[in-house]
């Protein structure tokens, strides 16, 4: 099977400054990972490389099996790749549905499905971007992801700050968003919800993968936990 | 005094439309590109000499409106893609510095192709004549078809900005580029149209006023920086705000030389002095 997204031997920095090293990591269809790591450890540079806004120093990020070079983030997004980046990214001008509908692609991912699985975006419709709660912007971020029918869903810290309830709300989504067959990358602090939605976990440790593999032989392994990401199971 | 006065209010507002056609993309242009056009000014006046060199072809001034904007579209995207594009993320010293050197190559070219003379446009002969209004007193038809034209335009606008998909392409670029791009959008095409679309109102506007002025060297000096004034009354990449602040604008520009002469050149500054006072990121800011 051909992953939808590979990274092999991939550095990726700002400047001078190399965040990530030698990565190799492949997503494949209708996987769920969960990438994980303590603050500062090349989670969002490595997202930001493979989505096409940071160039790769070395090495390659491939789409599709072919090199990815050169592709830019929109082209990227029109293959399949979909995003919803720390700090929700929504048009606060805009309003709920001006927000979906710039998104939307023809797929199964419709405005009447969307708003079914997020019936307060419905309820918050003509409401502008900067007149939602937080949660409210979540829901909307991922909504609109799902409006452009991806291949691949990749959610960086998308429940952080949010109310316990609204949290559990988010996670409800991304197993149905997995269940559709969708792809989902998940960066989240919230190791047990984590560890509950996805197939495999990779940990980034000083821009390097230090571990991967899946959820339950982390969780069986406290040390391996404590070691990496700095909790206890 | 009644009819003096009706006569100033028509012209105040249709001066404050043609402003609008400048402003419009002005503010589009800062506010979705981040870029200080000052060289805007000079497009106005390309647009003028445009209209100028196509009714001395043909005859025909009807047939500069077309030139003016298809041409006017043409030479912004070709800006755009050579000149702006580059300059974009730049400094504003870099970007004045840029638009600076537009205006003075503009002003050469000009120099060139049309010499330093004034020029006249007659006003088509279709509507060189008087429409009596209040009073018996007869209004130039010329004036009040450019008054139709620059609502048309301006209604159009504010539907394509407010009402369709790529309108909100355009509002979600002035504000996060990056998610515009992750949603699947080349945010440089967006920059490209938003240019290419001011250059031709800048454009259309100069061919517009070309038969109600003379045509002459750097005659969009003036337009400029009230064009600017009304960007920042309006609110920075706001279309509806330039809109009203046009109006208002050209009305208390209109207003002041007709009756208050002597303290014209600053009523308008103050106007904006007190606008930013009460709201500093101007009337209709959606930040």
């Amino acid at each position: 099977m051909t992953a939808i997204l590979s990274a092999r031997d991939l550095s990726a920095g700002y400047g001078e400054s190399r965040v990530l090293r030698g990565i190799d990591l492949d997503i494949l269809p209708g996987e769920t990972i969960g990438l994980m790591g303590r603050n500062g450890m090349g989670k969002t540079t490595l997202i930001r490389t493979l989505i096409g806004l940071l160039p790769a120093l070395q090495g390659q990020v491939l789409l599709d099996g072919a090199d990815a070079a050169g592709l830019p983030a929109f082209a990227r997004a029109r293959k399949g790749i979909a995003v919803v980046p720390e700090g929700r990214g929504v048009f606060a001008s805009l309003t709920v549905m001006e927000n979906l509908r710039l998104a939307a692609t023809t797929g199964e991912w419709t405005e009447a499905r969307v708003l079914d699985l997020f019936p307060r975006l419905g309820q918050r419709a003509s409401h502008r971007g900067n007149h939602l709660s937080g949660g409210e912007q979540q829901m909307l971020a991922i909504g609109r992801a799902l409006m452009t029918n991806p291949r691949l869903l990749i959610l960086d810290e998308a429940t952080e700050g949010l109310a316990p309830l609204i949290r559990d709300e988010i996670w409800r989504v991304i197993r149905i968003v997995r269940e559709a067959g969708v792809a989902v990358v998940v960066v989240d602090k919230t190791v047990s919800a984590v560890l509950s939605v996805v197939d495999r976990v990779v940990i980034l440790v000083k821009g390097q993968i230090a571990w991967s593999g899946p959820p339950e032989i982390l969780r069986a392994d406290p040390g391996l936990m404590h070691r990496h990401l700095g909790v206890d199971a | 005094m009644l009819t003096g006065l009706i006569a100033q209010l028509l012209n105040g507002v249709q001066y404050g439309l043609l402003l609008f056609l400048i402003s419009s993309g002005l503010t589009l242009i800062f506010g979705v590109m981040g870029v200080i056009n000052l060289a805007h000014g000079s497009l106005f006046m390309i647009g003028a000499y445009l209209a100028f060199g196509v009714a001395s072809l043909t005859g025909s001034l009807w047939l500069a409106l077309p030139v003016a904007v298809l041409g006017g579209a043409v030479f912004g995207a070709v800006l755009e893609r050579l000149l702006f594009r580059r300059f974009r993320t730049r400094a504003h010293l870099d970007q004045v510095l840029l638009t600076f050197a537009l205006i003075l190559l503009f002003e050469e070219g000009r120099s060139a192709l049309a010499g330093n003379q004034f020029h006249s446009v007659p006003v088509p002969a279709v509507l060189d004549f008087s429409v009596p209004v209040i009073g018996g007193f007869g209004y130039s038809a010329y004036r009040l078809a450019v008054l139709a034209i620059c609502l048309l335009v301006a209604a159009g606008l504010v539907w394509l900005i407010e009402r369709t998909r790529i309108g909100s392409a355009i509002r979600a670029a002035a504000e996060n580029t990056e998610m515009l791009n992750l949603l699947g959008f080349d945010a440089g095409r967006v920059h490209t149209l938003v240019f290419a679309g001011g250059t031709a109102l800048a454009m259309l506007a100069g061919a517009l006023a070309a038969p109600l002025q003379s045509v002459y060297p750097g005659m969009g000096d003036g337009f400029l920086i009230l064009s600017f004034i009304v960007v920042v009354i309006g609110g920075l990449g706001s279309v509806a705000g330039a809109f009203w602040a046009a109006l208002l604008v050209g009305l208390i520009d209109t207003l002041g030389k007709a009756y208050l002469p002597q303290a014209a050149g600053i009523a308008v500054c103050a106007m904006m002095a007190v606008v930013l006072l009460w709201r500093p990121t101007g009337l209709f800011s959606r930040t």
